[in-house]
């Protein structure tokens, strides 16, 4: 399998990530030589293993759903790049 | 005392216990020697005159009943600590002030700890060698143009170089443990679990883990035992019963099982790290161990399965970073511009090629065949574990299948440079606690590490075997304080 420009693009635009030609060259070669690393897998057949997706031997525990952080919306606005001081600032979405 | 800052952790606790050393005494040794160490980069940002503040207040009224009494730390700075400048090593947090603590660092400042400042890492801890901060690279303490290790390569040099008594890093795939080797020092990343990650700027979930990086041993077992705790901020938090790491320490490892995998023995591997592998194994045996040839098959599909779960897992965590809420933005004409520019500019190039790969891996028509594909593996490379377990208590290995090289070497070289991890990573997709010891030394006269791998819970029990190897070994590290003028 190979990793082709047009690739590089899709990716790119799922991950809001822009990349320019010049970048996109260089990260299809670095993708290519990782997947053909991460193609050792195939060797395996899988086909009866249940997938593993955590390894905390133990049941997640139910907690009551009640709020524990009141009145904390000028900690939240304050690292924001850009905010009106009640909400955050974004480039117009709407004409 | 002329050398504060060469002192262990234990004694410096006692000396501050016996009233022989002052928290000031001890906080302005740290901070002097800090300040000129400035050429290791070890630190992103220093709260030094705060730390002196702190150090005199406790002085006045010193609670000598808490574990690390008025003990200066820094920390690596990837912990949210609360007011002070929190960047995980990358430009899109550059500016990032938490409002809140993590659970690990808190625990550590109830314990009467003082912060001395935040050190030094890879970009979101994704990187071998330190090399990936957007803060520039650490130097190593050892020799000078050598690579620390990564992620948690500040804090390394900070404790090797004495800048620290002892600190935390966390461990995705070896971030401690690799780093500790290349540094000299000793490194345990505990049971996924066992510490909470509430708090630590996140990198892939189900495999973070925070962890104590100490000068010996015990050091390391004392602060394992103030940062381990149940916590319910974190859903995968464990509440089991937790030992008292330091006071439990024994030497007596007689009887005790110790694995040997052949799988670790590698292509091309150094044939110094294959003598160290055969002295650790006679260290063991001279503690009245018995050594028992194992199988962990799966082993060198590792690496490649690492490679699909991490950065699928950081390609989501990472999807928060939007240049909207908190964080680096850049401008753009429109938001999806917007968007799309921030992350651009904001991440380093090793982040950016992470995020990618693990969304392609997680994206429409690919899911099955790579994230899914790689869970399977994981759970087989568990079971290999749990396999061997039935027969041992602990396993041996090498560190890493290197010492540490030079910066620059392994740069350009994504593959390379993720094979460094081959010896650690399988650990982390297992869940298992393990710990690096230094154990000798290569032809350059650079650090070489063993790793003791413990079975879930078993912290007690691979500090034991490393307390009890550490004697043995009585390894020396090479510090000559070039960096100092």
């Amino acid at each position: 399998m190979s990793i082709d420009l047009k690739t590089i693009k899709h990716i790119s635009k799922l991950s809001r990530i822009s990349v320019d030609e010049q970048k996109a060259e260089k990260l299809a070669g670095d993708l290519n030589s990782i997947f053909e690393f991460i193609e050792k897998l195939n060797e395996l057949n899988t086909d009866k293993v249940e997938p593993l997706t955590s390894v905390a031997e133990t049941t997640l525990k139910f907690r009551s759903d009640e709020v524990q952080s009141k009145n904390i919306r000028e900690q939240i606005i304050k690292n924001s790049p850009e905010d009106n001081d009640d909400f955050f600032v974004v480039p117009k979405v709407v004409e | 005392m002329s050398n504060i800052t060469s002192l262990s952790l234990t004694s410096l606790v006692n000396n501050i216990k016996n009233k022989k050393l002052s928290s000031e005494e001890i906080t302005k040794a740290f901070v002097d020697r800090s300040e000129k160490s400035k050429e290791l980069n070890s630190y992103i940002s220093e709260d030094f005159s705060n730390a002196i503040d702190k150090a005199k207040k406790f002085d006045q009224n010193p609670n000598l009943n808490l574990k690390l009494p008025g003990i200066p730390m820094a920390v690596k700075d990837l912990f949210c600590t609360q007011n002070i400048r929190t960047t995980a090593g990358s430009k899109i947090l550059e500016n990032f002030i938490p409002t809140y603590e993590s659970t690990v660092t808190q625990n550590i400042w109830n314990e009467g700890a003082i912060l001395l400042g935040k050190l030094n890492c890879d970009e979101f801890a994704m990187g071998s060698s330190n090399e990936t901060s957007f803060f520039g690279n650490v130097q190593n303490p050892i020799d000078k143009g050598l690579v620390p290790g990564g992620s948690s390569g500040g804090s390394a040099a900070a404790v090797s170089g004495q800048l620290t008594p002892v600190t935390i890093g966390t461990d995705t795939g070896g971030s401690i443990r690799q780093p500790a080797s290349f540094t000299g020092i000793v490194g345990l990343k505990p049971t996924y679990g066992s510490c909470s990650r509430y708090g630590i700027v996140a990198f892939a979930s189900s495999l973070d883990q925070a962890g104590p990086m100490a000068q010996n041993v015990e050091d390391c077992a004392l602060l394992q035992e103030v940062i381990s705790s149940y916590d319910k901020k974190d859903s995968t938090s464990i509440d089991f019963k937790r030992n008292e790491y330091s006071k439990e320490l024994t030497k007596d490892i007689k009887g005790k099982k110790i694995g040997i995998p052949k799988e670790y023995r590698i292509d091309g591997m150094p044939k110094e790290i294959e003598d160290l592998w055969q002295k650790g194994i006679q260290y063991v045996k001279d503690c009245g161990a018995e050594i028992i040839d194992i199988s962990l098959p799966n082993t060198s599909y590792a690496l490649p399965t690492y490679y699909i779960v991490a950065p699928a897992e950081a390609s989501s965590n990472l999807a928060r970073y939007d240049g909207v809420k908190y964080g680096f933005r850049a401008n753009g004409e429109n938001l999806i511009d917007m968007y799309e520019k921030t992350r651009s500019e904001g991440f380093g190039a090793e982040v950016q090629r992470r995020i990618m790969i693990g969304t392609y891996v997680l994206s429409s028509g690919y899911y099955d065949a790579y994230y899914l594909k790689a869970q399977k593996v994981r759970k087989l490379i568990k079971n290999d574990f749990d396999e061997a377990y039935k027969k041992v208590d602990a396993i041996l290995t090498p560190s890493t299948p290197s010492s540490a090289f030079k910066i620059g070497e392994k740069k350009d070289d994504p593959v390379s440079m993720y094979l460094n991890d081959i010896f650690t990573v399988p650990v982390n997709l297992a869940g298992l606690p393990a710990i690096s010891i230094p154990a000798g030394h290569d032809a350059s006269g650079y650090p070489l590490g063993l790793q003791i791998i413990g079975k879930v819970f078993k912290e007690q029990e691979i500090l034991n075997i490393a307390y009890a190897m550490e004697e043995k070994i009585s390894f020396k590290n090479k510090i000559t304080d070039w960096w100092i003028k």
